[in-house]
């Protein structure tokens, strides 16, 4: 037999014996126990076959239901079976092999519980008694591998089952596991951090938190400080823990950060070095992170600031992160560390000048602290510090050994800062110290828009469109952009050879237009200026041949639109037959949805918001047209047409929103016109006949001179709301369909017929 | 063995190993940063530079204000530039048995010494260095002598003199030792003594050593030295690059277990990553013609300007430069362009290929073929009716002080619109604009240095693992601008052993072995004994006949025979020797000896 055919014959045994019924008739024929019990499947060559295992465990997980699927397992043998399949070779076969015990020890104790109350009436089960033998054993064992199964079923235990009895559990297992700290090297350190955090998470653990918050202290204590890193973390994360814990916990987190600002101090006790919290540190003055340790190797010093970074990041906006929370020495640090990796930080100790030796140019740490550094933008900090900070990705933006990657977030976080800089009250306008920044910044960005990476002109885009979307309207920073080449270079960039930094100059572009910072400083207010530009998006539109340059055209366009640029409102209609007349023609499914998305925005426009359902009707303001003159031109622009065929489009979400588009425009052209069906309309009859040979996958066009009642009627006849329920559903729903399968058996048959192949 | 050290300049070093009884020099480097004391010469008339003040005493003497001029707060000798010349005083240089070149900018120096020191020896050189390297001189001489000066200034040198002058001239060293150009039959003379070799090829020395020459990656046929005898290696590392740019990659294997690294020619801004340059370089360069300046790059006629090249090849049309004109102006241009080409063999991989299908190595072919790059021997002639603004330059020399450069340094120098951008990392910008203050053009520092930085040379070192590492000064501590940087410099074990000019060093190594021959028919009679398990001993009686630095033993002489009659003339073929006797050897059986002395008397009652 396959070892294949013999999996699934286990699973299916299983399957089958998930049944309480089920399982006795199974079990009369002793075909469980051959199947499952000591002298089953182990004895045969195939068991050597992972997929047997993992059918054999598979089988079992679904036999593992019942009462009486408890007693086989216990008297079977199977459960010493699941035991030695924890070490199985094949990963697949050992997790699942674990997973199982988890939910046989649950199952196991559930079913102890007594009478329907559910409580443990303290008694281990047989079977229970068993697993909890087998992982005191472990625990106690010298192998390391044997402790971390015992560790990884027990976090999964405390993971899932919250009942009484896991408390019990736990002050069983307590002083075994506190065990595990005394020992050098701490064995399955990564795995006993997830139990304390399993445990400490569990909702059903309430009276011996106290022991569960030695252990956790002794860890702290004890671990290496990546390792006691993610416990800290975790720690820190729960609400109910105790203050003296949380103590301990954030001065982990601190003490590589304040390694680093000890060793780069130029003297001793300088006020940067001294503004930790008091207290926070202390708990960790025992622990072994010291600069020599933590210089040890650099790949040991850049995991562990990366970490740290990480984790203080994650910290920093929770509710029950530490109070008081200590920015200006955070700050300090993450500065520091930048400078470090830079090369600017002066030290004169031998600590940091290693330091620096080790840190220099390292990307990994760079980008880490970049991002920390941009999460405390979302503190109150010093002006002193603020300019620190400035002055630090100042650094970073100019300098050219700064990789793109690195200077991508230093504009990430340079934006941050920017965007929380406090203002001056009653004045909007960006303060004088980020001013002062921006002034200096545009000569870089100048620079970097003609870098030969495409990514670092790719990011400086961005980062102008985000720039001039907030302070655009600001004095100030438009004489600091209009008095750069910033504006030029950007209309340049449009013809970049890299299509994203096209798709990003367009967005750029757009956005300094929207705001009036185009190009062309000799005549600003000249009007062919800005044609140049509306008409270079549409050239763009119409000819780039990638994706991305087209599609940010349309958003730029129907951001436009939304705005009321002077350009769209010189001629709105042109402006959207036009577009519309480009973007149906267009390959890429998500330029057309752009494109159904400019036709929402103009349709809202003329017709008013969609209605809520849930809002009271309010005596609606008269939109500005009326409707019939609207539905005229809709019909001159021909934008039936372009969503008429885009819910026919071979891509889901193209003819989802058209969908959309066109029950907009029947519900707000609900109350308009009369009652005449479809057919009585001339033209509707030949609009049906149209889509019918559209759906049927043929060209063609509507009628050009279609009528704003034949559309109607149209509109009226077409089942939107039925269409849209079909498209909500996913693909995935075609594929499972009962008629797919039936498909698919027909066009198999159809092939293999001949050959009387048997394909299902 | 010792090491004279005959240069100053960490990346133009001169240095001579003694070794074995032979004499090498290790390059010849010419410090060419002298000349940045000097005025520009220029090439067309310059009321700027010749209606400069002469300088004065502060008491109001004015005795030297023919020789030293003043701009902008600098004082500059107004006469032909002058170099500084490796040490000659310190070891009599007639005695020099060879030279070793490593690369092309390391030779500069090799008129003054094969021309003027009575050398007798021979120059090793591999074809690309001395092609290249003869341009470079020939550019050099070019540039000087089609400026003539009448004057020479020499009062200034007085050394009573010279204590009065301000800073930097004040401090110049040796300056009684500078002088002016070689010429070109000089240089001609020079380079006729080289004799060429390639990669890996071993050398004899006299019988005495073997030198092989191993790419070292930093310029085409560039090459670091082995030198080796039986028992001891010495390698000689200078101007090696691990980055991936136009030349063969550098070997480093061979360089494994040497007994001392004699490491130069590092990089000399360790703290600019020349990746990141090129980025700068570029977008500079983009920024200034796009807004319709124009870019002046000082460089040398060869080395990097191919790696520009072939950046600017890629970029221009993105960056829609296409329609700007590049031209490269100097006397040797033609000749680099074109030599850059042929050099297939010393090539990196990639650029070798290319030669197979045939494509020319570098894409500056297809940018002369568009008429994207245009050269010129000088701003005379064909290019003054070319000449299309906005433009880029390249031309030489990067100090500034003469050459076509200067032109355009008086010509571009008052508008803001224009730049200069300096890649070569020889000279201190601001010295070199010095003369030209003040200045409306922007000035743009992106020095491109290829050769090895600390970080390469700590992981070289940890594989190389040589016992002893010989570093100019300057590697053994961090730069004096960062101080706080202990990352850049050399950090091995034992520390590494410094030198600076004219210091003479006893490298802290003993010759312990030598090999020797032994002839098959003495081997033959040997009698090898085992006195312990793997070890057998046998005694040998010859004669050690040394020639060449070679030692062999050959067979005694065979005893004289007893004279007889007609044996007489015997003994005049064969010297004449006694018997030999066998020598002892081992511990001597004491009682037996005692009774032999006993036997003959010769024991004292």
């Amino acid at each position: 037999m396959s070892s294949r055919v013999l999996s699934f014959s286990l699973r299916l045994a299983g399957t089958f014996a998930a049944q309480e019924d089920c399982f006795l008739y199974l079990q009369q024929g002793e075909l469980l126990l051959g199947l499952f019990g000591e002298g089953g499947p182990q004895c045969w060559a195939a068991w050597s076959v992972p997929t047997v295992r993992s059918g054999w465990i598979q089988g079992l997980r679904s036999l593992a239901q019942h009462p009486c699927a408890l007693h086989f397992l216990a008297d079977s043998g199977a459960v010493d079976t699941i035991f030695s399949l924890q070490g199985d070779p094949s990963l697949f076969v050992a997790s699942a092999a674990s997973q199982l015990l988890v939910h046989t020890l649950a199952l196991s104790m559930q079913a102890g519980a007594t009478g329907c109350s559910g409580l443990w009436d303290g008694v281990w089960p047989a079977c229970a008694q068993k697993i909890m033998g087998h992982l005191e054993e472990s625990l106690q064992s010298t192998a390391a591998p044997q402790v971390t199964q015992a560790l990884n079923v027990l976090t999964s235990t405390f993971g899932r089952c919250h009942s009484p009895w896991t408390e019990t559990l736990w002050g069983q297992l307590c002083p075994l596991v506190a065990r595990l700290l005394e020992r050098t090297p701490i064995p399955a350190a990564h795995s006993l951090v997830d139990l304390l955090l399993s445990v400490a998470r569990s909702p059903a653990l309430s009276s011996s938190h106290g022991r569960l918050w030695e252990a956790v202290a002794q860890a702290l204590r004890c671990l290496s400080p990546m390792q006691a890193g993610s416990l800290a973390l975790g720690m820190l994360k729960l609400p109910h823990c105790p203050q003296a814990l949380r103590v301990q916990a954030f001065g982990v987190l601190l003490q590589p950060l304040a390694c680093v600002v000890k060793a780069t101090a130029q003297a001793p006790g300088p006020p940067g070095c001294s503004m930790w919290p008091p207290g926070w540190l202390d708990g960790a003055e025992g622990s072994s992170l010291t600069v020599d340790t933590l210089l040890s190797s650099k790949s040991a010093c850049v995991g562990i600031l990366c970490q740290t970074l990480a984790q203080l990041e994650e910290l920093q906006p929770l509710p029950q992160r530490p109070a008081p929370w200590p920015q200006e020495p955070l700050l300090g640090a993450a500065v520091t560390i930048l400078r470090l990796c830079h090369g600017s930080a002066t030290s004169s100790s031998s600590g940091g000048g290693r330091l620096c030796a080790t840190l220099a140019g390292c990307v990994r740490v760079q980008r880490a602290a970049l991002d920390f550094l941009g999460t405390l933008s979302q503190e109150t900090r010093s002006q002193e510090l603020e300019k620190e900070v400035f002055a630090v990705l100042s650094e970073y933006l100019g300098s050219p050994d700064s990789s793109p990657t690195v200077l991508k977030k230093a504009f990430q976080t340079t934006l941050r800062w920017l965007l929380s800089s406090p203002r001056t009250p009653g004045c909007p306008d960006l303060g004088p110290q980020p001013l002062l920044f921006l002034r200096e910044l545009f000569p870089v960005l100048q620079k970097r828009l003609c870098s030969p990476s495409w990514e670092v002109r790719d990011s400086v885009l961005e980062f102008l469109t985000q720039l001039s979307r907030h302070w655009g309207g600001q004095a100030d920073f438009r004489r600091a952009l209009l008095a750069s080449e910033v504006p030029t270079l950007t209309q340049q960039l449009l013809q970049d050879p890299e299509s994203y930094v096209r798709a990003s100059a367009v967005a750029a572009a757009g956005q300094l237009s929207s705001r009036g910072l185009q190009a062309a400083p000799d005549s600003p207010e000249h009007p062919q200026a800005q044609q140049g530009l509306l008409g270079e998006l549409l050239c763009i539109l119409s000819t780039d041949s990638e994706g991305f340059p087209r599609r940010a055209v349309v958003q730029v366009f129907t951001e436009w639109l939304r705005d009321g640029h002077a350009d769209v409102a010189r001629d709105t209609e042109w402006f959207i037959a036009t577009v519309l007349q480009v973007v149906s023609q267009d390959l890429d499914w998500e330029v057309r949805v752009q494109g159904l998305e400019l036709a929402q925005v103009f349709l809202v426009q003329r017709l008013g918001q969609p209605r809520c359902p849930y809002m009271v009707a309010l005596p609606e303001a008269a939109s500005a047209t009326p409707i019939p003159e609207v539905l005229q031109s809709l019909c001159r622009l021909r934008l039936f047409d372009f969503a008429f065929r885009a819910l026919l489009d071979c891509d889901r979400p193209v003819a989802q929103k058209a969908c959309e588009l066109l029950l907009f425009l029947k519900d707000k052209t609900a109350m308009c016109g009369g009652l005449q069906e479809a057919g009585d309309i001339p033209g509707s009859a030949s609009g049906q006949v149209t889509l019918q040979r559209w759906r049927a996958g043929e060209q063609g066009q509507l009628p050009g001179d279609l009528q704003p009642e034949a559309m109607l009627a149209l509109l009226r006849s077409t089942d939107l709301e039925g269409l849209q329920a079909r498209l909500a559903q996913s693909s995935d729903h075609m594929e499972k369909s009962p008629q797919s399968l039936l498909q698919d058996m027909l066009a198999t048959v159809g092939v293999l017929g001949e050959n009387e192949a048997d394909c299902y | 063995m010792k090491l004279y050290c005959l240069s100053g300049h960490p990346t133009l070093p001169c240095n001579v190993l003694k070794f074995k009884s032979t004499t090498i020099m290790l390059d010849c480097g010419l410090d060419v940063t002298s000349t940045l004391n000097f005025l520009p010469l220029p090439l067309v008339q310059s009321p700027r530079l010749s209606n400069l003040p002469g300088w004065s005493l502060k008491d109001g003497n004015a005795f030297l204000d023919k020789e030293l001029k003043e701009c902008s707060g600098h004082v500059f000798v107004d006469s032909v530039p002058e170099f500084c010349l490796p040490e000659t005083e310190l070891i009599d240089l007639s005695t020099v048995d060879v030279i070793l070149i490593s690369n092309y900018h390391c030779m500069m120096a090799l008129p003054y010494i094969t021309e003027h020191t009575g050398f007798t020896g021979t120059v090793y050189a591999t074809e690309p260095t001395v092609q290249i390297g003869r341009l470079l001189m020939e550019e050099l001489v070019n540039f000087i002598e089609r400026v003539p000066k009448a004057q020479s200034a020499s009062l200034w040198k007085n050394k009573g003199i010279q204590r009065l002058l301000p800073s930097p001239l004040k401090d110049a060293v040796g300056v009684s030792t500078w002088r002016g150009c070689y010429t070109m039959q000089e240089v001609n003379s020079a380079l006729s003594k080289i004799q060429l070799v390639g990669y890996s090829q071993k050398i004899e020395l006299f019988g005495a050593v073997q030198v092989t020459p191993l790419s070292s990656g930093y310029a085409l046929g560039s090459s670091n030295w082995i030198i080796q005898s039986h028992y001891e290696k010495v390698s000689y590392v200078s101007g090696s690059s691990l980055l991936t740019t136009h030349p063969q990659p550098m070997d480093q294997a061979s360089l494994k277990n040497s007994d001392v690294l004699i490491l130069t020619g590092l990089t000399q801004i360790p703290t600019a990553n020349p990746d990141g340059m090129v980025g700068e370089f570029c977008s500079n360069l983009a920024l200034t013609v796009r807004n319709g300046g124009n870019v002046l790059v000082p460089c040398y006629p060869s080395g990097v300007i191919y790696d520009l090249l072939e950046c600017l090849y890629q970029y221009i049309d993105s960056a829609g430069l296409s329609s700007v004109p590049f031209y490269f102006i100097s006397p040797v241009a033609n000749s680099s362009l074109e030599f850059s080409q042929i050099f297939a063999e010393w090539l990196c991989h990639n650029k070798q290929s290319k030669v197979y299908l045939p494509e020319p190595p570098f894409p500056h072919a297809e940018l002369i073929q568009t008429n994207k790059l245009k050269h010129y021997p000088s701003i005379h002639g064909d290019f003054s009716n070319d000449f299309r603004q906005p433009c880029v330059v390249f031309t030489g020399h990067p100090s500034l002080r003469f050459g076509d450069v200067v032109h355009f340094m008086e010509l571009w120098g008052k508008s803001s619109l224009n730049t200069v951008i300096f890649t070569e990392p020889d000279f201190s910008y601001l010295e070199a604009l010095a003369p030209y203050q003040p200045l409306a053009m922007k000035c743009i520092y992106c020095p491109i240095d290829t050769r090895l930085n600390f970080i390469q040379v700590s992981k070289l070192l940890k594989e190389a693992q040589p016992l002893h590492v010989v570093c100019p000064e300057q590697y053994t501590q961090p730069p004096p601008t960062q101080s706080h940087r202990m990352d850049l410099m050399i950090d091995c074990q034992p520390p590494a052993m410094s030198y600076r000019r004219a210091e003479v060093l006893a490298l802290p190594f003993k010759r312990r072995y030598e090999k020797i021959e032994i002839m098959p028919e003495l081997a033959d009679s040997l009698v090898p004994m085992e006195i312990k398990p793997g070890i057998s001993l046998a005694t040998v009686s010859a004669v050690l006949h040394t020639k060449d630095n070679k030692h062999v033993l050959q067979p005694p002489p065979r005893p004289a025979q007893p004279p007889g009659k007609k044996r007489k003339r015997v003994s005049e073929d064969i010297p004449d020797c006694k018997v030999l006797k066998p020598l002892l050897s081992g511990s001597i059986p004491v009682e037996q000896f005692v009774q032999t002395l006993e036997k003959d008397n010769c024991v004292p009652g």
